[in-house]
């Protein structure tokens, strides 16, 4: 008897502490680094350590807040950051398309594979985004280069007659985006792909449905959640990338990421470093959110 | 011959586009020349004038470190949030720590890094740790975000699971914890070992975070790989990225194998 309630006892402290632990862990590591985020993008940056002005002070009871909307209105009134912003969305946005072009049919053709196949495939396509990414996107400068084995190539097959520019310019970003994350496009489509119910495409080509009508008209909207779920794993992380603009992209390929990096680690203004942070997360709550979504739809259609 | 379709030349299109990059690499790190795009016939000397680099090997070394006790972090962490998603009640806390493992998961690095230096810079200066920033931080900021790999790859392990071997065992007194350890922990050995090396290759792999979280004492290997990458292409960093794409290559493929053989023991147990 006693035993049992000392399991007992044990029980609910156990649960306490394996729901507890991750909590607080998560809790200081990442709930609360962003909070602080937020409070820094109201003060004014300041030359001391640490580069700023505190928000809050206390003295003689009384408690004075300090709320410097500056670095927002800078935001606005910079055409440096607005464009960074919007060339963020743009190459997101063709680099989501491009990845879902190749990746759809990609996905597509190893969904329709034989069930062996299917697994060594898959694994090929995973392989390359578990090898290092800095790695894979350096790989893609020796390509590139003016100098490079694509120029080479071409000139000597007598295809162009001086070398083509395309490191260093947007279109060297588009290819590294795509290269890196289209094993996260085919992923979530395949998996979606393979859970769908035949009968239906063969119940459509029963009614003499072709198949190009057949594709647009049940196999692609019945995919709309892995196309979602795909598109968003792919648009999230490009919005805010710093390494692939950084090796690939030139002067004009201004991305919110390396703006960020730039006011942090060369200017040090972390306030409007902060700033940028915090409007680049609200932009991303809209496909954020629809990411959750739909896993969650997913996990529960499993159950 | 079977006709091809429109998608299996896509497949392959891309697999050649995934590949040739890195096989190109590969390929001209056995380069004799300096200049990296002109053929000068084979040599190895790239990687003699490599392992001459005490700064990269330190880093290495650095690396090696950080990515054994962080993938070893991550472990613990994520599957106990793994545990809390798939046996614990609806809660407002079970809720809000599934929110927040899995947010790391799209949230872009910049913003991560950033967060984590102020939060680092924030305790310093109340409670005066860290009182500078190296391993110990990077530890922590990569403990945090390859927990939610771990979490993703156990709990879908954990969902399979025929919960009334538990049971079975609870009912027949053991407690909860030698429970954990008897019977859940040797049925998801595979799902946790494929997750360590899952962590151990993003921790191996990353630059963003790991350079807003170290200070000057603690230089990773994507540190050095970056700072000599901005400048240009080098033979040297070649035979770097060789080595890095083999040594990586050969952890995922182990991780997918682990994980593999789970799935298949998983399903041999269920026909039986």
């Amino acid at each position: 008897m006693s035993k049992r309630k000392k399991g007992f006892r044990f029980a609910i402290r156990g649960r306490h502490f394996t729901l507890g632990f991750p909590f607080l862990w998560l809790t200081l590591f990442f709930a609360l680094p962003f909070a602080i985020v937020l409070k820094i993008s109201f003060s004014t940056a300041a030359i001391a350590i640490p580069p700023y002005e505190p928000t809050f002070t206390y003295a003689d009871q009384l408690l004075n807040v300090a709320l410097n909307l500056g670095n927002y209105l800078l935001l606005l009134d910079d055409a440096l950051y607005y464009t960074a912003y919007l060339g963020s969305l743009k190459i997101a946005v063709v680099s989501t398309l491009g990845c879902l072009l190749l990746g759809y049919p990609m996905a597509y053709a190893i969904a329709r594979a034989p069930v062996k196949m299917q697994t060594v495939l898959l694994l090929l396509i995973m392989l390359p985004s578990w090898t290092s990414f800095l790695i894979r996107v350096y790989a893609w400068m020796g390509l590139l280069a003016d100098t490079g084995l694509i120029n080479n190539v071409l000139l000597w097959l007598g295809a162009i007659d001086e070398p083509l520019k395309i490191l260093n310019t947007n279109i060297a970003v588009y290819i590294g985006i795509v290269y890196a994350y289209l094993p996260f496009m085919v992923l979530p489509l395949y998996a979606n792909l393979v859970k769908m119910d035949m009968s239906l495409l063969e119940a459509a080509a029963d009614l003499g449905s072709r198949s190009i009508n057949t594709f647009w008209n049940i196999t692609l909207p019945l995919s709309k959640g892995g196309v979602i779920a795909g598109s968003m794993l792919v648009f999230i992380p490009s919005v805010g990338e710093f390494v692939i603009p950084e090796l690939l992209g030139g002067p004009d390929s201004l991305m919110i990421g390396k703006v960020l990096w730039q006011e942090f680690f060369n200017n040090r203004d972390w306030p409007v470093a902060s700033a940028l942070a915090i409007v680049m997360l609200g932009l991303l709550i809209i496909p954020i959110t629809l990411f959750h979504h739909y896993q969650a739809r997913d996990l529960e259609k499993e159950a | 011959m079977k006709k091809l379709s429109f998608s299996t030349v896509m497949l392959w299109l891309g697999l050649i586009f995934l590949y040739a990059p890195m096989f190109i690499l590969i390929f001209y790190s056995f380069n004799a020349s300096k200049l990296v795009t002109v053929w000068g016939g084979f040599s190895a000397k790239w990687y003699v004038e490599l392992f001459k680099d005490q700064q990269i090997l330190d880093a290495v070394w650095t690396s090696l470190e950080i990515a054994f006790l962080s993938a070893s972090m991550a472990v613990v962490l994520g599957t106990m949030a793994a545990f809390v998603m798939t046996r614990f009640r609806r809660s407002w806390a079970k809720l809000s720590l599934s929110n927040m493992i899995t947010a790391p998961l799209v949230m872009p690095e910049v913003i991560t890094g950033l967060s984590l230096l102020l939060l680092f810079v924030h305790m310093a200066d109340l409670i005066g740790w860290p009182a500078e920033r190296g391993r110990l931080t990077i530890w922590l900021a990569h403990s945090t975000f390859c927990a939610a790999y771990v979490a993703v790859v156990v709990s879908s392990r954990l969902r399979e699971l025929d919960m009334s071997i538990e049971e079975a065992a609870m009912d027949l007194g053991a407690t909860p914890l030698k429970t954990f350890f008897l019977i859940t922990v040797p049925m998801i050995a595979p799902a946790l070992t494929a997750g360590w090396l899952l962590s151990f290759s993003l921790s191996l792999d990353d630059l963003v975070i790991a350079s807003f979280a170290s200070g000057p004492g603690a230089t990773t290997l994507p540190m050095v790989v970056f700072s000599s990458v901005r400048l240009g292409v080098s033979p040297k960093i070649n035979a770097l990225a060789t080595l890095i794409i083999l040594a990586v290559s050969l952890i995922a493929f182990l991780s997918w194998y682990f994980a593999r053989r789970a799935e298949k023991r998983a399903k041999a147990a269920m026909e039986q």
